[in-house]
């Protein structure tokens, strides 16, 4: 258990160098693009000269990595030419908003695909499995800002009982849990579907099983078998792919930010892209692939602990 | 002997076509796609205006009316047309780089199933590199440093899909190259490539097929993500996320000019979904 702790450990390590690595490339404008960015296209070739070498960009790719990396390591992530601040005084606020945001979709989101995917599952082919089937397939293909548009011309203009944006202020007079519950709504619609199907299949699975069987035979009530016998095995397979969601759920907070205006790490980071921030850009996709790779981790070594065939061989 | 295993596996694919019948959920699916794709093609005898050309005296009133079925957006422009030659752009788009994404993810997993060792290896550590992005991220850093345009969008879609492509078709090589038939080729002194094109993929087709119908509707709804975003193509062709972009802060007062493109692309990805959902009971049945 801990030789696979240290070896996943050390590919989380090489792989946020890669990452970081590509990061910092892909914006590795050809110096004098910057200088002439900066100083606009009447600049003179002496002027780009001299601010190159002012902000060391003349030194060779390789040695302005390391020291990008070791900054980034330090804890200084650079300077938002967006924000006008330096990025670490933006990101962790942003990402306490998101962090609330995630948090709440997903509690929402568990309880309801675990409820969903075993009703559908326990029962293969049954009226009920094929309504939750297919309602979940239908929902996971609304495109966020599209569930968007229809959740707002309903809750927000058509009945008037929720606000249609989500600055986190009580700006427009509504109080903050109000203006919570479209943003967790569309991610939840958008996330359920793919998760219910994950529970249902593994249910589905479980059920063929001679355990299973032997439970249904030997007289137990049926609401028995699938409480004591299906319900916590079924959870196992599902288990890493509702961790996984999590990597979905970071491109869905950025369109889901964008459509209600949540002052987040989503929108900062589209943000900042559209207003070519590199600093910003590269900190949050630093920050992004991070969570991203630890979550799949947790996934692993929850998914051993769950699964004590894997934990004791 | 080759003309009749063609004609067999023609009248095979007719019975698959037949066998959609007994799916609703399929038929429905198939007939939105069908939609679609017929109003791409004929856009331009359907559309009743140039999608781009402004009619001032709309702006008067922008909601729907006779002369504008679907109404107009601020700048005078036909929704409707713009909805029909939006579905231009996402079925030129999508289909390309799924294809393409296809030939470039199949040839890897093939070669990475087939030849095992440091192939498979490199190729793997490759590809969890590029998965551990979360796909927006890529999308970003992708559009944001070569700007965007169609081609851009496309090799964006394309980096992303291939790897995970290529696993699919990695886990199937694998599977299938223990079958006998592979070893009566390799006795028969085939070569490696054609094992891997002729007898490995053609029998992992059902999965695939099934996937790549799932994939043009997720390509669909990263296309219309990024033209939301404001990273979609540049104005001012029209693309669905980029109509509802441009309309969503009037929703209050002009609802319809962002209703109607997240309907349409909307009915698009769930025909998609449903189409393919169709076709993997039916390749279960088999």
């Amino acid at each position: 258990m801990l030789a696979f702790f240290l070896k996943r450990l050390a590919s989380l390590v090489f792989t946020m160098l890669v990452v970081s690595a590509l990061v910092f490339a892909a914006f590795e404008f050809t110096p004098g693009q910057v200088a002439t960015k900066v100083l606009g296209p009447f600049s003179t070739q002496d002027q780009r000269d001299r601010l190159m070498e002012e902000l060391g960009l003349n030194r060779p790719v390789y040695e302005r990595y390391i020291e990008w990396l070791g900054n980034v390591l330090t804890g200084d992530l650079g300077y938002s030419t967006l924000y006008k601040l330096p990025v670490n005084d933006i990101i962790w606020d942003r990402l306490g908003n998101t962090l609330i945001l995630a948090s709440l979709a997903f509690a929402v989101m568990v309880p309801l695909s675990i409820l969903f995917g075993i009703s559908a599952g326990m029962r293969e082919g049954s009226k009920l499995d094929r309504t939750i089937s297919v309602a979940s397939i239908v929902t996971t293909s609304v495109p966020e800002f599209a569930s968007g548009v229809f959740l707002a011309s309903i809750f927000v203009i058509g009945l008037g009982w929720l606000p249609g944006t989500a600055p986190l202020d009580s700006g427009a007079g509504w109080p903050i849990a109000l203006q919570l519950v479209l943003p967790v709504a569309v991610i939840v619609l958008y996330d359920l579907g793919y998760v219910v199907r994950m529970v249902r299949a593994s249910m589905v699975e479980v059920m063929t099983r001679p355990y299973i069987r032997t439970a249904i035979l030997k007289g137990l009530t049926f609401r028995d078998v699938i409480m004591k016998h299906a319900l916590r095995n079924a959870m196992i397979a599902p288990f890493t792919v509702i961790l996984l969601q999590i990597n979905y759920m970071i491109t869905g907070v950025v369109v889901v930010e964008a459509v209600f205006a949540y002052p987040g790490f989503g929108r900062m980071l589209l943000d900042s892209a559209l207003a070519q921030d590199v600093a910003t850009v590269q900190a949050a996709s630093l920050f992004a692939v991070l969570v991203s790779v630890c979550t799949q981790i947790a996934g692993d070594l929850g998914y051993m602990m769950l699964n004590p065939r894997i934990r004791f061989s | 002997m080759a003309m009749s295993d063609t004609a067999g596996s023609i009248s095979r694919t007719w019975a698959r076509v037949r066998l959609l019948r007994e799916s609703p959920v399929g038929i429905i699916g198939a007939l939105l796609v069908a939609f679609w794709v017929l109003v791409a093609i004929f856009a331009p005898v359907i559309s009743p205006y140039d999608p781009n050309s402004n009619d001032m005296d709309a702006l008067i009133d922008p909601g729907p009316t006779a002369a504008h079925w679907f109404g107009a957006d601020m700048q005078g422009r036909d929704i409707l047309s713009r909805v029909i030659w939006g579905s231009r752009t996402v079925l030129t788009v999508a289909p390309v780089a799924v294809a393409v994404a296809y030939a470039i993810g199949s040839l890897l997993g093939l070669l990475a199933g087939y030849y095992r060792g440091w192939v498979d290896n490199l190729i793997n550590r490759v590809s969890d590199i590029i998965l551990s992005f979360p796909a927006i991220v890529l999308y970003i850093i992708v559009i944001m440093r070569f700007g965007p345009s169609a081609l851009n969008i496309i090799l964006a879609v394309i980096f992303i899909a291939s790897p995970q492509i290529m696993r699919i078709v990695r886990g199937m090589t694998l599977e299938l190259r223990e079958r006998e038939y592979i070893a009566a080729a390799k006795m028969r002194g085939e070569s490696a490539l054609y094992i891997m094109f002729v007898e490995i993929l053609p029998n992992a087709r059902g999965p695939l097929i099934v996937d790549a119908c799932l994939r043009m509707g997720y390509t669909t709804i990263a296309i219309g993500v990024l033209g939301f975003l404001g990273l979609g193509l540049p104005p001012p062709d029209p693309d669905w996320g980029g109509m509802v972009k441009d309309s969503y802060a009037l929703m209050s007062i002009y609802p319809h000019m962002s209703l109607f493109p997240a309907a349409a692309i909307t009915s698009l990805v769930v025909g998609f979904s449903l189409l393919a959902d169709g076709m993997r009971e039916i390749s279960m049945r088999d």
